[in-house]
């Protein structure tokens, strides 16, 4: 399973909880276990059944770039961080 | 000049940009030399108070002046949604942006735009523009983060609520959001630590000081379809931004990009567009703005002036075990300054095991900021590498063997959790260790020598390349990428050594919207890795079109040679069996048979019609970049001014497509945060008007004020890019107000927590 890392703003969410072992082969059922488990996280990370625009995911280091339907290793390490963009 | 590697024959050499001659001649055509039949010329009505609500505005006068064609306020403009769209690079509240463009109920800073008119003459416009008659009900102003974070700050807006890590509140403030990155344990690492030093910074706000002014002309034809031609670092960017604001599809809006006077983050908004647009529309021709320098500076967007609160521990043997910031950043009028990139660069050189870092997002009377060179880095560098290099100083440490013994490598992790790949931050520091300038005796009196590291993330983003095949053996690039600092150059030679033809025979074009696939801004480094990307896709795309065309005809040829004999079912040529190298074509199961690219080329007619290579790019692999600097300076005590006596930067490009326009984007970078360092600063009156508005006063360093900047290309590839390329336009600005600081340290023994570092400021730590 995934280990994802909660951070500080998504901990107000978890009460504290800062990784998180998940079950899912896309950032799509990633979200919906973190869901069951946190509720208000979809809320939280999603917008128009999208990811928001704010928010940037990061798999082993490397952004995702295909949303929602981005692949997850069973051993992968999942971040919500926020967008780069630049000058 | 030009030399080849054995690895390769056209990366690595300096061939002369293929936009040269039209730029040295005057022919290049900017935004400025648009002339359309019919154009009018327009001017824009800025707000003369920092804050004020807006009671009434009156047009009729400037509107019954002979020769004005049209005047516009927010009325004339769709009312915009109150949601956040991804416009590209940024994800932006499209209400915000547009009451940026054009101020609604309330101006938030001297310059915010209220009106505009459309006349026969420049003169006529600005004539009508002293005809509008706007009341306004003037408010107290707060110009000044700390001041806007009070919590009896006046406030801009009133339905602004903080966002509290995450969470929307119903606390109104100027503090629109309020962020946080831990690692590990700080609490736990700052008990564990020999030594401790927590220290507070402030810098200025700092404009891009691009030559060129924003500009716009703009057709809204009796179609309905809105044409626009205008200076930007990304022709879709300003596609999507107007569409927002107009409300329109995007397919209604067709945008050429002219060519660009330089950007560095502050040619992304847009500003002129959607307000020539609807002068446009109003008065049935196309019409032209453009900003004066005055606008430039009261209008556009700067980068944010901050406060930052930086606390580091540290063991004795060197090591540091614990890092906390507080990072609050003036957005300007609107949300939305850099903040959290400051807040993901601040410690990142470093393998430190506990961290905290806030970030605070907050707004005041100014003008919105906008990006520039690694927005957000240099603040945030500016701090945590000048409480570095007094812990060094505590520890009795060489300040560079400090960054050797806790220095970032592949695996590190990042206050905002992932780790990093092959980096070569290690290697800039090794290299300026061994650098002669870092060996040199600095002698005399009032000298001093800092060096400062930096990171930046680099980005990917999105690309289109099409690559024609013309009959004479060159091919024509078609790109999306707007040139700011010679990536035509760039993206034609990584298509040249793809192909492996000559550099001359690829003849690069920068498209608009209508001629080109979505291609992101040209901005975040990320034109010559991403969109050289996709060149080498579409280069990959040419040589694949022509090897199965060649397989066909040497199969036909085979066919012909066998006619009616058994053996030919065991010699089939396929596309595999085409080779290519250097320009020339071979088959592998018969040597006899070759071709070149340019005989290809030629038969093209006869070989299956034209051949158009495509590629589309939005690239993983982005290789971070890091740099080292290297200053040394003297320091006047009787007048407080300082020189540069010496500058070296250091940074890992990991491949120098074009050594000479990867050195030049190093000395812009440095240059440009040396100007922040020493002199650069927007100065306001207590009423909020900026007092420096002209390049006399707002002082940028000229060629006559610095040295030659040295620089050292550190080549650790990229391993996500097929050349492994990194970025580099945006590090080289990170290092250099951290590493003027520290010399000036040196020199006079006084720490510098604010930037710039003026005459005045440096006398006043003198006389302390």
């Amino acid at each position: 399973m995934a280990i994802v890392f909660l951070s500080a703003m998504l901990q107000p969410l978890t009460g504290g909880v800062s990784q998180v072992r998940v079950a899912g082969r896309t950032i799509r059922t990633v979200i919906n276990h973190l869901e069951e488990r946190f509720p208000g996280m979809k809320e939280r990370l999603l917008q128009d059944g999208d990811l928001r625009p704010d928010i940037a995911v990061a798999i082993d280091g490397e952004l995702a770039l295909d949303g929602l339907a981005e692949s997850v290793g069973e051993e992968s390490e999942v971040h919500f961080i926020p967008p780069i963009s630049g000058g | 000049m030009a030399e080849a590697t054995a690895e390769y024959k056209v990366i690595g050499t300096r061939p002369i940009r293929p936009d040269g001659a039209d730029k040295v001649t005057g022919r290049a055509i900017y935004g400025g030399d648009m002339r359309l039949t019919g154009m009018l010329h327009g001017k824009v009505l800025r707000s003369p108070h920092a804050h004020a609500r807006i009671k009434s505005i009156n047009t009729a006068k400037a509107e019954a002046l002979p020769g004005v064609k049209a005047v516009v306020t927010a009325q004339d403009f769709p009312v915009a949604e109150d949601r956040i769209a991804n416009l590209g690079e940024m994800a932006v509240n499209v209400k915000l942006l547009s009451n940026n463009v054009i101020a609604v109920d309330k101006v938030l800073y001297k310059g915010h735009a209220l009106a505009a008119v459309a006349a026969t003459s420049s003169h006529i416009a600005e004539e009508a523009l002293g005809l509008i008659e706007v009341e306004y009900e003037v408010l107290p102003a707060v110009l000044n983060v700390l001041d806007a974070m009070k919590e009896e700050a006046p406030l801009l807006h009133e339905h602004l609520t903080t966002t509290e890590l995450g969470q929307k509140t119903d606390k109104r403030s100027n503090i629109a959001n309020h962020m946080r990155f831990t690692l590990g344990d700080p609490a736990q690492g700052f008990r564990d630590a020999d030594i401790v030093i927590e220290r507070d910074f402030d810098t200025a706000t700092v404009h891009q000081g691009y030559i060129e002014p924003h500009n716009a002309t703009a057709l809204w034809n009796e179609d309905g379809h809105l044409y626009l031609w205008t200076s930007t670092q990304g022709a879709f960017v300003v596609q999507r931004q107007t569409a927002e604001i107009l409300g329109l599809s995007v397919s209604k809006v067709s945008v050429t990009p002219c060519e660009i006077g330089g950007g560095f983050g502050g040619k992304i908004a847009v500003y002129l567009e959607p307000v020539a647009a609807v002068l446009s529309r109003k008065s049935g021709r196309p019409v032209k703005l453009i900003m004066s320098r005055i606008e430039e500076f009261e209008a556009t967007g700067p980068t944010p002036a901050s406060h930052i609160k930086v606390k580091m521990g540290v063991k004795k043997d060197g090591q540091i075990v614990a890092a906390e910031a507080s990072l609050m950043y003036e957005a300007g009028a609107f949300p939305g300054s850099p903040v959290g990139a400051g807040c993901m660069c601040i410690f990142s050189p470093y393998a430190i095991p506990n961290m905290q870092v806030d970030g605070y997002d907050v707004v005041v009377n100014k003008p919105k900021t906008a990006a520039y060179r690694a927005p957000g880095a240099t603040n945030a560098a500016f701090a945590s590498e000048t409480v570095i290099d007094e812990l060094a100083e505590k520890l009795g440490l060489d300040p560079l063997d400090m960054r050797r013994l806790n220095g970032a490598k592949e695996g590190d992790r990042r206050v905002d959790g992932p780790t990093f790949p092959r980096i070569g931050y290690m290697e800039t520091v090794h290299a300026a260790l061994e650098h002669e300038h870092y060996a040199s005796p600095l002698h005399g009196p009032n000298r001093g020598r800092g060096v400062a590291s930096g990171f930046w993330f680099n980005v990917g983003f999105q690309s289109t390349v099409v690559i024609n095949v013309n009959a004479d053996g060159t091919v024509s690039l078609v790109e999306g990428s707007t040139d700011i600092g010679g990536t035509r150059a760039s993206i034609a030679m990584q298509a040249a050594e793809t192909l492996g033809i000559p550099y001359e025979d690829v003849r690069p074009t920068v498209a608009g919207t209508d001629g080109i696939g979505f291609t992101d801004v040209t901005g975040g480094s990320r034109t010559t890795f991403a969109t050289g990307y996709a060149a080498h896709e579409a280069s990959l795309d040419v040589l694949r079109q022509m090897k199965e065309r060649l397989a066909r005809r040497w199969d036909s040829e085979v066919e012909k040679e066998f006619e009616g004999q058994a053996e030919r079912a065991s010699v089939q040529i396929t596309p595999d069996d085409v080779l290519y190298a250097s320009g020339v074509f071979k088959c592998a199961k018969d040597p006899s048979k070759t071709m070149t690219f340019k005989d290809v080329s030629a038969q093209m007619a006869r070989m299956g019609g034209p051949i158009t290579g495509r590629a589309t790019s939005q690239p993983r692999g982005i290789g971070g970049a890091f740099a080292t600097h290297i200053v040394d300076v003297e320091v006047d005590p009787e007048t407080g001014k300082v020189a540069i006596l010496r500058y070296t930067a250091i940074q890992d490009v990991g491949r120098a497509i074009h050594p000479s326009y990867a050195e030049g984007q190093i000395q812009g970078g440095a240059v440009q945060g040396i100007g922040w360092a020493l002199n650069e600063e927007y100065v306001y009156n207590t009423t909020g008007n900026m007092a420096n508005t002209s390049f006399l006063d707002y002082r940028m360093p000229t060629t006559l004020d610095l040295p030659m900047i040295d620089t050292v290309l550190v080549e650790v590839p990229n391993p996500g890019h097929p050349y492994g390329v990194r970025g580099v336009g945006e590090v080289p600005i990170v290092p250099p107000v951290a590493a003027v600081a520290n010399a000036i340290y040196r020199a006079t023994g006084k720490r510098m927590t604010q930037a710039p570092m003026s005459p005045g400021y440096i006398l006043s730590k003198l006389n302390e």
